[in-house]
């Protein structure tokens, strides 16, 4: 079955060929169930791989199965060739394990996604080429693996790539990454001076025969160690790995938080004999790094609204336990926290994606609360992954992280104490989560504070403009008052200059015979007609102006009322812990999506995501297992791994009762996170906004700088860059270039076709060399 | 008056500067081939005639040599004529520069 071992990375590659090449007439969910299945069928050969080698003899738990030669060039050979040893298969174990556990759930996750085969096309490439980088007996050949995984990152974090945003999160994290391969690259060559050899088993053989000055040690062990803060997202690298949250999901379950990132710790410990003979300070600088990146990012992942982005910060903190780990040289507890850590933040990113699932891809913790009573199975295994990450004992993050914790006491209290404040907040951080996510009001439906101000903004405009309508009401009536007073002065002058002709024609002053004493008569009381109605019209023109007034009067005290109850109101809280927000004031301007919010219920999901999340829920209790601290025997993972690590292995120094008090004060840290977080956000006995200050939430303001900084005079560096290689490298090459040609084009002219003139030229030259020979004749 | 091989020689040197002038002045490309063949056979003159004057076999070799080598370039030479005067009847040497640069 050892021979066997290349069928571990063989299944997804048969996966991947066949995705490629029938993914899209397969479709759903056969895709899905063919890239699940190869993952299963590797787990199987795992197990079968795990099981001859727990058959043999202790000292012989190494083997190395080539293929093929792949790079025979000169005095380097490189082969494609498989090292199983127990480190290689228990990051296999797990990695087929949980990939196949995620890869069930994708079914479920991705289900009605237009790229459905495409995903599980990426998905199976990318487990193949985590299981050659962890499987490959060399280093060239774990670099290609490395390289594969960073470009199914890519493709995988920019999975739905018409979004911008997610195309550009993709791009930095393979950029990022480009920095540590640089170490990677640079730590290969060294290596190769040194060794003439890449392979594993000749490289560390020789290193731990003590056959390598400690200054290339150090040389080499540093540049793995750049290698591995990028993959790993530690600081100043991590900057990519909350970008890739940009991804579905199972992606940042599988890929940033169980395995990828996970590899530059598994470099770390393949070449520990390397970090044992480089310089005292490698191993410090690994620890300070790591434990300075978990607590670093245990302060952001407090004040992050997205139920993603807390998670994604907790990734890079708890990875920074690890490299904690390893700089303390407690491989075993690094590993052992990496497979539990594997197990509890799969499970808690696969449970954040059945809360995305069930709330229509809303992503952000604010617009929970209370989910736990339509999603019990999701709710229930993230309290279980919750309990573990936050070292509850005795779920299975307790186990590992104590361990840390205890060999990092044993390096130096100071890293001791980084790392327990870093296990209170990561127990604060993860209680803010699940308190806002499961427990608490249900605040979908609430109207949020953009919307409400747009409500008001809304009543205050309608308001207004009910008071300009009364307002031009009240000049038109008043227009029409002043008609109406001309008419009736009108009907008037009428009506006197028609008693006036009356008056004129009985007198007999007149000389018009035509004038009819009668005729002026009924004209001057028909005149009079007139001036009566006039003055009517006025009257009711008067009161309708006197109407017009009064109700812009009332529409002025109304909005007076308004503005006056917006000035006073209280800004709404983006975080409405208490109560919904009140809008009984501006239910008529409320968008429409919040009545639509209101009838939306949050769902269960179905049964392929929900039985991953309950078989990780079971890892994350027992998987403390492994590792008991009680006696030596109960450490199973420890003498598996023993082989592996060359007696590169700390051992603690403490004694039990120390160790006791150990795991008492990270046990009260943790449980004193959790209280601080139920009193804030369940009990509201505290302010939450305490914690949520806005510098955390801007992560220290740290990307957005580097971002301004590369946008800006990184720009222009590289700018002139381009232009250097535009102008010198390429101006050189191009210079010579038009130089022969305008030399030619001179050159050309002698050459006119005519045979005569070539005649002439060689009797020319003939005649020249014999005068050349007769010249030098010594007669 | 005896006949030395100064005689010879001159002719020789006649006979080629006769050629090379002819080559250089003459544009009908048949005249020209006429030349170089004089030219060839000057110095095979003078092949012929220092080799019998030193006594050495190898001044006779030489001119079986150069013969060879004026009947290839003959065959060569007129197939080429031939071939331009089908195309391009009366053309002259000067007429046939479609080779310049």
């Amino acid at each position: 079955m050892l021979d066997l071992v290349w069928l571990i990375p063989a299944f997804p590659l048969v996966g991947f060929a066949v995705l490629l090449v029938a993914g899209r007439r397969l479709g759903e969910p056969n895709a899905g169930w063919v890239a699940t299945v190869a993952m299963f069928g590797s787990f199987a050969a795992t197990i079968g791989v795990v099981v001859d080698l727990l058959s043999r003899d202790e000292h012989h738990r190494r083997s190395v199965t080539t293929l093929f030669s792949w790079v025979p060039a000169g005095d380097l050979s490189v082969d494609v060739g498989f090292l199983a040893d127990p480190l290689s298969l228990t990051m296999c174990l797990f990695i087929t394990g949980v990939g196949a556990l995620i890869h069930l759930y994708s079914i479920g996750y991705m289900h009605g996604d237009a790229g459905f085969g495409r995903f599980f096309t990426y998905l199976n490439l990318f487990a193949f080429s985590m299981l050659v980088l962890v499987l490959a007996d060399n280093m060239l050949f774990t670099f290609l693996g490395w390289e594969g995984v960073g470009a199914c990152s890519y493709l995988l974090i920019s999975f739905w790539f018409t979004d911008p945003a997610n195309a550009s999160a993709g791009k930095k994290a393979f950029v990022t990454n480009r920095i540590g391969d640089w170490g990677v690259i640079v730590a290969m060559c060294l290596t190769f001076f040194t060794f003439g050899s890449l392979s594993y088993v000749e490289v560390l053989d020789a290193t731990d025969a003590g056959q390598v000055a400690e200054s290339t040690a150090t040389f080499i062990a540093v540049m793995l160690f750049v290698g591995a803060i990028g993959k790993s997202a530690q600081f100043p690298l991590y900057l990519w790995l909350p970008d890739a949250m940009a991804g579905p999901t199972p992606v940042s379950a599988l890929i940033h938080a169980a395995t990828m990132v996970t590899s530059g710790i598994y470099l770390l410990t393949r070449v520990n004999p390397i970090i044992a003979d480089a310089a005292a300070w490698v191993p410090s600088l690994i620890a300070w790094v790591g434990v300075g990146t978990a607590l670093f990012a245990a302060t952001i992942a407090m004040a992050q609204t997205d139920i993603k982005k807390v998670l994604a910060y907790s990734t890079v903190s708890q990875l920074g336990y690890m490299f904690l780990a390893v700089g303390c040289g407690a491989y075993v507890p690094a590993i052992f926290h990496m497979v539990t850590h594997a197990f509890f933040k799969a499970l808690l990113f696969l449970g954040s994606g059945s809360v995305i699932h069930g709330m229509d891809g809303d992503q952000d913790l604010r617009h929970y609360g209370g989910l736990r009573k339509w999603m019990p199975v999701t709710a229930s295994t993230f309290i279980i992954g919750w309990l573990a990450i936050a070292g509850v004992p005795p779920f299975a993050g307790f186990w590992s992280k104590d361990e840390i914790l205890a060999y990092a006491w044993n390096e130096s209290p100071a890293l001791w104490a980084v790392g327990l404040v870093t296990a209170v907040l990561t127990a604060f951080y993860m209680t803010r989560q699940v308190v806002l996510t499961f427990f608490g009001r249900h605040r979908y439906a609430d109207a949020r504070p953009d919307e409400v101000d747009a409500a008001w903004d809304a009543r205050l405009a309608s308001v207004a403009a009910d008071l300009e309508a009364a307002a031009a009401a009240v000049d038109e009536a008043r227009a029409g008052l002043e008609a109406a007073v001309a008419a009736r002065t009108g009907a008037e002058t009428t009506h006197a200059s028609a008693i006036e002709a009356a008056r004129t024609a009985t007198s007999g002053g007149s000389t018009d015979e035509a004038a009819d004493p009668e005729a002026l008569a009924e004209a001057v009381l028909a005149a009079e007609d007139a001036v009566v109605a006039a003055d009517t019209a006025v009257g009711s023109a008067e009161e309708s102006l006197a109407v017009a007034r009064s109700s812009r009067a009332v529409a002025a005290a109304d909005q007076a009322v308004v503005v006056a109850a917006e000035g006073e109101r209280d800004g709404v809280p983006s975080l409405a812990l208490d109560a919904a927000p009140d809008t009984d004031d501006i239910t008529d301007h409320l968008p429409e999506a919040v009545a639509a919010r209101a009838g939306h219920h949050p769902h269960e999901s179905p049964w392929t995501m929900t039985l991953p999340l309950v078989v990780l829920a079971i890892l994350s209790v027992v998987g403390g297992l492994m590792q008991l601290p009680f006696a030596p025997s109960l450490k199973f993972l420890e003498q598996w791994l023993e082989p592996s690590l060359f007696g590169n292995e700390v051992h603690l120094g403490l004694g039990a009762g120390m160790l006791w008090v150990l795991a008492a004060v990270a046990v009260a840290g943790g449980l004193v996170g959790i209280a601080v977080a139920v009193a804030a956000y369940e009990r509201r006995r505290i302010d939450h906004r305490v914690f949520e200050q806005p510098l955390l939430a801007d992560a220290w303001a740290i990307d957005r700088k580097v971002g301004d900084f590369m946008g800006g005079p990184g720009r222009a560096g590289f700018e002139a860059t381009t232009t250097f290689d535009e102008r010198v490298v390429d101006g050189a090459v191009n210079g010579v270039g038009s130089l022969v040609r305008h030399l030619a084009g001179v050159l050309r002219r002698f050459q006119n076709g005519l045979v005569r003139t070539y005649a002439a030229g060689a009797a020319i030259g003939a005649v020249a060399l014999l005068l050349w020979f007769l010249s030098r004749a010594s007669w | 008056m005896e006949v030395t091989v100064a005689w010879y020689l001159t002719l020789g040197a006649v006979l080629f500067t006769l050629g090379a002038v002819g080559l250089l002045v003459r544009r009908n490309p048949l005249v020209m081939f006429m030349c170089v063949e004089l030219m060839l056979n000057a110095v095979n003159l003078t092949f012929v005639s220092l080799g019998d004057a030193l006594g050495d076999l190898s001044g006779q070799v030489s001119v079986f040599f150069v013969l060879v080598v004026a009947a290839a370039e003959v065959v060569v030479g007129l197939g080429i004529v031939v071939a331009i005067m089908r195309r391009r009847v009366g053309a002259t040497a000067d007429d046939l520069s479609v080779l310049r640069g």
